[in-house]
């Protein structure tokens, strides 16, 4: 038996238990309970049957589970080529399928719908030039299928990325045995390069889902509110904390996700196919022939054009003096910047605040179950990474109506100041919302790390706390700050919870600011200034962390070798 | 011989007794009791899975038994944590932290004696002159090859003058030129040191080469301990027999005789030998080398037992002819020195297998 768990690892776990329970576990339950609760505190399902006798509810329910299987159809036929294409042939265009990686995650998706409105839309321009060319209009962005192209243009990257790890990660030897066993071509591909990639690509299609089902500001954006999200949104907001209707429509939405969450682990249940043998690269790199490349080029620059449209389209808009009716601006200003630098220089302080403190307290949560999950023996440690990872599930509305609904009339003690009015709370928020993010990256990066270097300092006199600093610490630093700069970047651009929680405009951060200024036809853009302000904070973040990663250097531990004997 | 800085460690016995030790209910140690000398070499010999690391990582610290004790120096460390013990120990992967250079690999557990700086300096520097790598010490792990982490691994862990070194298969990981190299070096290396040393591994070759006594392992259960020369001379049972070195085993029955037992079996027959046994089935055991082969119809030693087989398939290995012969449906396993003017055999030869019984182990099976 390995030595028992300290007092010390014992009192950190119940801590971290502590927090996930008042700030996830506590909120979650109540909003069940409320939808679920008669006046009396019995059991009704009342509640529900009032929600699917409302047609407008009936109909967003349909359109959200339209909204979020189309979305994942169209992420997925995006996707699955590029990262074929990336894993299997040798060319340049690689690098730019990688780059494409990183896009929806510097910009939230209510921001590009704007500008995907100005270019993909009715009169925006490419409509236009196809009614000069050829007198025919698309309806890209007609009702739920402006929503459905938006979000499998900002999400289809999870797929991708998902992917491509999963392909990379399967030894060459696992397609060149089947080979030598007389399989090849498609039948090589449907049985064996599809069954091992499949885990990675389910683990994206969910994400995909979830996401679709959790935002907020794309459809709020882009006016189509027959969704449950916007549906339980506006009910709260507008007929108040008490409407069970908001709750039942919360309800329905996480069970709609953790549905997700639930079928991706099982699919993926007892498939951790990481074949990579030591010293092999993963499948063989082929060349393209001529017409192949021209192929891959062609397809990845379409794919390119696409997805960059919504940041094209907002950085021209941030210039624009005006811009209707025509395929780009006719004059461009400085104005919208100048206003922008004017009113919100504080949202852009609030932002770094909030995401740094949250992204921080993510971080030192997430190493602590980290080293707990995987280096000792406490009872009920999986625990704390199931309830992590459930947070996954919860859409930032249903989150921010718990968190209105739990915490009402709660002073923070010696302020007197009401936690559900206070900016504490949106970063607490943001902290459990982007905690699985976080975690995942800690936990990678103590499993890459063999328990023997740990074990080599206790044996040469470290006790476990100075092990952890001395060890641990640096050596996971790389999983770290990546953890970091996810959470950070990913909350920079929460909106969901955001429009719940902020109540004055003095604590809100960016992405609010956003939101309020596309509200209106003239705050576009200002909001789209905003929004490129956004772009470059969260960029900056990211590249300077890459530098400081990059000059701590080896970070990665070095290869250590499971040895059998 | 004259040491940098490195002094003969003060020499610490190390008892195991009575140690009993399961992972979930699976027994792995089953009442290991084992005593190492004061500045022995001592080597702790099984097949894979035996619960040689287990055993090591006990003493250690590493793992916790279910009952039994172990003593250090005549001290119970059973409630010590691993930094208190000052058992030094070199993983099998050899744990070297990639975010430290070789020299602050080394000075780890110094700094954590909270050794002053200079102090720490020259140790360090003895340490890693000891083992030959004074000039690699602002590399980084990840630039030195298998042999020199091997060596940085063990540095960082005398560098502390630990009480014990306990090893864990050190030289696994080399490739063969460099493990027969290697572990001549740790032995000279443990001779000047004088340090009580705990040396795991699987190779039986590599046990018996090197170490005052060995402990063979398995299943859990401390089979025999005795130095080299006594396992392979004296194998208290049949697997130690199998195990260390080559060996025949011919199953049979024994029967109690005068002078001594007579043993039959369908493979070789009848053979006579000396010392007392029990009735009942038995096994014998006989080393390739002691069995002498003839030419079929040459003249015989009188005081062998002789067979007639049929040579099977030989090795030619150079300094001898490993044989396979059968014997009535029987294999047997014999070595013929050789030498440029001796006869040798071709498989399908008929052949004269002798065997000496004052050569032949018997075990009761
Ligand atoms: N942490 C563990 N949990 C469960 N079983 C273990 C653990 N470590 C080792 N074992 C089992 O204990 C037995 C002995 O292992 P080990 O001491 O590593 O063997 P050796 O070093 O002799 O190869 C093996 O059967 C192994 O599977
Ligand atoms: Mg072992």
């Amino acid at each position: 038996m390995s030595p028992r768990a300290t007092p010390v690892q014992f009192a950190v776990a119940a801590l971290i238990a502590l927090f996930l329970l008042v700030f996830l576990v506590v909120p979650v339950i109540t909003v069940i309970y409320v939808a679920f609760a008669d006046g009396a505190g019995g059991f009704t399902l009342s509640h529900f049957s009032s929600f699917f006798h409302i047609t407008l509810m009936r109909e967003s329910f349909w359109n959200s589970l339209y909204v979020g299987f189309w979305s994942v159809l169209i992420s997925s036929l995006i996707a699955i080529p590029l990262a074929y294409f990336t894993v299997r042939f040798e060319f340049r265009g690689a690098v730019l399928i990688q780059t494409l990686g990183i896009l929806p995650l510097v910009m939230p998706p209510f921001v590009g719908a704007v500008a995907m409105q100005l270019i993909f839309g009715r009169s925006g321009g490419v409509n236009l030039l196809l009614n000069e060319w050829f007198g025919v209009t698309l309806p890209i962005m007609e009702g739920l299928n402006g929503v459905i192209f938006v979000e499998a243009l900002h999400y289809f990257p999870f797929i991708l990325m998902n992917l491509v790890v999963a392909l990379n990660n399967i030894d060459s030897s696992m397609e060149e045995s089947a080979q030598n066993l007389g399989a090849s071509g498609l039948r090589l591909f449907r049985r064996i390069v599809f069954p091992l990639a499949m885990p990675g690509y389910v683990a994206g299609a969910a994400l995909v889902f979830i996401k679709v089902f959790d935002d907020l500001g794309t459809p709020l954006v882009l006016n189509q509110t027959n969704l449950l999200a916007p549906q339980a949104y506006l009910r709260i907001t507008t007929i108040g904390i008490e409407d069970p209707i908001g709750y039942v429509a919360s309800v329905i939405m996480v069970a709609a996700s953790l549905f997700a969450l639930w079928a991706s682990t099982w699919v993926m249940r007892g498939k951790d196919y990481a074949t990579l043998q030591r010293g092999y690269a993963g499948l063989a790199k082929r060349r393209l022939s001529a017409w192949q490349t021209a192929f891959a080029y062609g397809w990845i620059v379409l794919v390119l054009l696409v997805v960059l449209a919504p940041h094209i389209g907002i950085l021209l808009l941030s210039f624009a003096k005006l811009w209707s009716f025509s395929v780009v601006p006719e004059t461009y200003t400085l104005a919208h910047y100048a206003t922008v630098f004017q009113d919100s220089p504080r949202m852009i302080w609030n932002t770094v605040l909030y995401c740094g403190i949250a992204a921080t307290l993510d971080i030192v949560i997430a190493t602590a179950i980290a080293y707990i999950m995987l280096r000792t023996r406490i009872p009920g440690r999986q625990a704390l990474d199931f309830t992590v990872t459930i947070a996954l599930a919860i859409p930032g509305v249903v989150l921010g109506i718990g968190y209105l609904r739990t915490f009402r009339g709660i002073e923070i003690p010696f302020t007197g100041e009401l936690l559900t009015s206070s900016w504490l709370l949106l970063v607490l928020a943001y902290t459990v919302r982007r905690l699985p993010y976080a975690l995942r990256s800690c936990i990678a990066a103590l499993q890459q790390m063999h328990v023997s270097l740990e074990e080599a300092a206790e044996n040469l006199g470290a006790n476990k706390g100075r092990t952890i600093r001395r060890i641990v610490v640096p050596l996971m630093a790389g999983g770290m700050l990546a953890g970091f700069i996810i959470s950070f970047m990913t909350a920079a651009v929460e909106l969901s919870t955001t429009i719940m929680l902020v109540t004055a405009q003095n604590d809100a951060p960016m992405s609010y600011g956003i939101y309020l200024y596309l509200q209106s036809a003239a705050g576009r853009g200002p909001g789209a200034a905003l929004g490129m302000l956004a772009v470059l904070l969260v960029a900056v973040g990211t590249y300077l962390s890459h530098r400081l990663i990059g000059r701590t250097g080896g970070t990665q531990p070095l290869e250590v070798q499971k040895i059998a004997v | 011989m004259q040491l940098p800085a490195m002094e003969q460690s003060v020499k610490v016995k190390v008892e195991v007794s009575d140690v009993s030790l399961a992972y979930d209910r699976t027994p792995v140690l089953r009442a290991v009791s084992v005593t190492v000398e004061p500045g022995e070499f001592f080597a702790l010999l099984g097949p894979s899975g035996s619960g040689k690391s287990t055993l090591l990582r006990l003493i250690a610290g590493f793992n916790q038994a279910q009952s039994g004790r172990i003593l250090i120096g005549g001290e119970d460390v059973s409630r010590v944590p691993p930094w208190r013990r000052d058992i030094g120990m070199v993983f099998q992967n050899y744990a070297l932290w990639p975010h430290k250079t070789v020299a602050e690999n080394v000075a780890f557990g110094l700094e954590e004696r909270r050794l002053p700086r200079d102090a720490i300096r020259t140790r360090v520097k003895a340490a890693l002159e000891l083992v030959g790598l004074q000039d690699y010490g602002a590399r980084r792990p990840g630039q030195l090859s298998g042999g020199q982490q091997q060596r940085v691994a063990v540095a960082r862990t005398i560098a502390i003058e630990p009480k014990v070194l306990l090893l864990d298969e050190p030289l696994s990981n080399l490739d063969a030129k460099l493990r027969v190299y290697m572990r001549a070096e740790l032995l000279a290396l443990q001779r000047k040191l004088g340090i009580t040393t705990i040396f795991v591994t699987h190779d039986q070759e590599e046990a018996l080469s090197i170490s005052d006594r060995v402990a063979v392992l398995d299943g859990g259960v401390i089979q025999q301990i005795g130095t080299p020369i006594e396992l392979y001379d004296a194998p208290a049972n049949r697997f130690i027999a199998n195990f260390v070195g080559t060996i025949n085993l011919v199953r049979g029955r024994a029967a109690r005789s005068d002078g001594g037992a007579t043993f039959e079996s369908p493979a070789i027959g009848r053979i006579v030998l000396p010392g007392a046994v029990g009735d009942g089935a038995a096994e014998i055991a006989i080393r390739p080398h002691a069995i002498v082969l003839a030419q079929s119809g040459a003249a015989t030693d009188p005081a062998c037992t002789w067979v007639d087989g049929t040579v099977g398939a030989r090795e030619f290995l150079g300094e001898f002819v490993r044989y396979v012969i059968e014997v009535n449906g029987a294999e047997i396993t014999a070595d013929e020195p050789h030498f440029s003017d001796r006869v040798t055999y071709k498989p399908g030869d008929p052949v004269r297998v002798g065997i000496d019984p004052a050569r032949v182990k018997l075990f009761p099976a």
